[in-house]
């Protein structure tokens, strides 16, 4: 994506404009503790925080700002936050 | 030509402009123009949105959304005024938008002073605003014109403020080739954005942008303002075929050729100087026109046979020295290494800048290039039975 001069942006494009370089701590789940609660989804303000029946629990990282409130609200302790290399 | 006050010089080179918005906030020594501008529009010579608003913060935010909905937008204002602007006159500049406006020079408070100094717009220095110092009312009239001109070109896109010393130049009387209609219309094409906010195509200015691209957008300022080096060269060319009127393009030189000793500065002072300059052998002057951009090898070149540089200028960095001559000082370093340079600093709140005091500098000048002691920096005029 070629930047436009003044930031000036299109309607509808934040969806590519990627914000998850925020991120600091990432989230991780362990799968075989996700009781399906979905709190996780329900409370990320991101909506950044998926599920598929494939695939369970699973995040959007390009998007994800690594808040941390899908690790506090999961009522399994399956998601956990880990420092981000980068 | 005409003798009329230097705020209505300006005032009426905006009215010819077209300005479709003109929003701003009274403040010595600025009022006038405002008050001129509002005139036109009440007496229905100016068909412009006058809008008047609580604080200079709103009037610059108001030229920021009118020149982005694609008006053409004027604002006027000084010292206190200009710093309550700031933190707009980094949005204006940040969305590419190409507001002129006229910065009144006034000191800054405190102690509360009306009166001159450039201290206020050497603040707004980095804000990305093209600046433009000028020396007579004739100038200031002719750079407003100019103004829309380099700032609205497509490769430039910045605002651009001309900064005009309060009272000297606002409050005074010069005889002025008032610009005529047909004159400013011929030189000054319609602005037409290339983006710019509207219903039926929507857009936003300004956007978030994260570590990974704020970087990006402040290089490509950085790039404008390199091209705007060219466009304030080319449009005062194209000013001078029109109307017959030239003041350089960055920089103008008085008296260079075999000048052992160049007095460099901005603004009005320059008529004192050169009244003192024109009795003097081998001192010449370097005015700087345009100070963002900077002319880096404009003046390099100008002072390649120079001895000495005295920098003289009403503002300074406390803690350090005057801002300009640091810059000169900057512009020079690994490129000319034999050159003297001195700073003065006068003026300061409004004090006259007297024809002794230049022969002081120029004095002082003549001492460090016969080798003699003086300080790099110095403030000239201080009262020292106050102190």
């Amino acid at each position: 994506m070629k930047l436009r001069i003044g930031a000036i942006a299109d309607p509808g494009t934040s969806v590519v404009n990627l914000t998850g370089g925020w991120r600091t701590e990432i989230p991780r789940i362990t799968p075989e503790l996700c009781i399906r609660c979905f709190n996780c989804v329900i409370y990320c303000p991101e909506s950044a925080v998926k599920y598929s029946d494939k695939e369970g629990i699973y995040f959007d990282y390009d998007y994800c700002k690594g808040c941390g409130i899908c690790s506090n609200e999961c009522s399994g302790h399956a998601i956990y936050m880990e420092m981000e290399e980068k | 030509m005409q003798v009329v006050e230097g705020s209505y010089a300006i005032a009426h080179a905006v009215k010819r402009c077209r300005p479709d918005v003109i929003s701003a906030y009274p403040i010595t020594p600025q009022t006038h123009i405002v008050e001129d501008l509002a005139q036109f529009v009440a007496d229905g010579e100016l068909e412009c949105e006058f809008v008047p608003v609580d604080s200079e913060h709103s009037a610059m935010s108001v030229a920021l959304g009118a020149s982005a909905v694609g008006a053409r937008a004027y604002s006027a204002s000084t010292s206190q005024g200009l710093a309550l602007m700031w933190e707009v006159l980094y949005n204006v500049s940040g969305m590419r938008l190409p507001v002129v406006m006229t910065a009144v020079n006034r000191a800054m408070s405190a102690p509360l002073s009306i009166w001159n100094d450039q201290q206020d717009t050497i603040g707004a220095r980095d804000s990305g605003w093209i600046q433009i110092y000028v020396e007579d009312i004739q100038e200031a009239h002719d750079a407003m014109i100019q103004g829309y001109k380099i700032a609205e070109s497509k490769d430039v896109m910045l605002p651009l403020m001309v900064c005009a010393d309060g009272f000297i130049l606002t409050h005074t009387y010069e005889p002025v080739v008032l610009a005529e209609q047909i004159e400013v219309d011929d030189f000054l094409p319609p602005y037409e954005p290339e983006y710019f906010l509207s219903v039926d195509n929507p857009l936003s200015f300004g956007c978030f942008a994260e570590p990974d691209k704020y970087m990006e957008f402040r290089y490509m300022q950085h790039e404008a303002m390199d091209r705007a080096r060219i466009k304030i060269k080319e449009v005062a060319d194209e000013f001078g075929k029109a109307f017959g009127r030239y003041y350089g393009g960055l920089i103008e030189g008085y008296n260079l050729d075999g000048a052992e000793i160049v007095l460099l500065t901005f603004g009005s002072i320059i008529g004192t100087i050169k009244e003192v300059v024109d009795r003097e052998k081998n001192v010449g002057i370097l005015k700087i026109r345009s100070y963002r951009p900077f002319p880096l090898v404009e003046i390099r070149d100008a002072l390649k046979d120079a001895k000495v540089v005295a920098v003289i200028e009403k503002d300074f960095s406390a803690g350090f020295e005057g801002a300009l001559f640091t810059d000169v000082k900057a512009a020079l370093y690994n490129h000319i290494n034999d050159l003297k340079m001195l700073g003065f600093v006068v003026g300061l709140g409004g004090r006259d800048v007297r024809a002794d005091d230049i022969l002081e500098i120029i004095k002082r000048s003549k001492s460090a290039m016969d080798g003699g002691i003086t300080d790099e920096w110095q403030f000239i005029g201080l009262r020292g039975e106050l102190l």
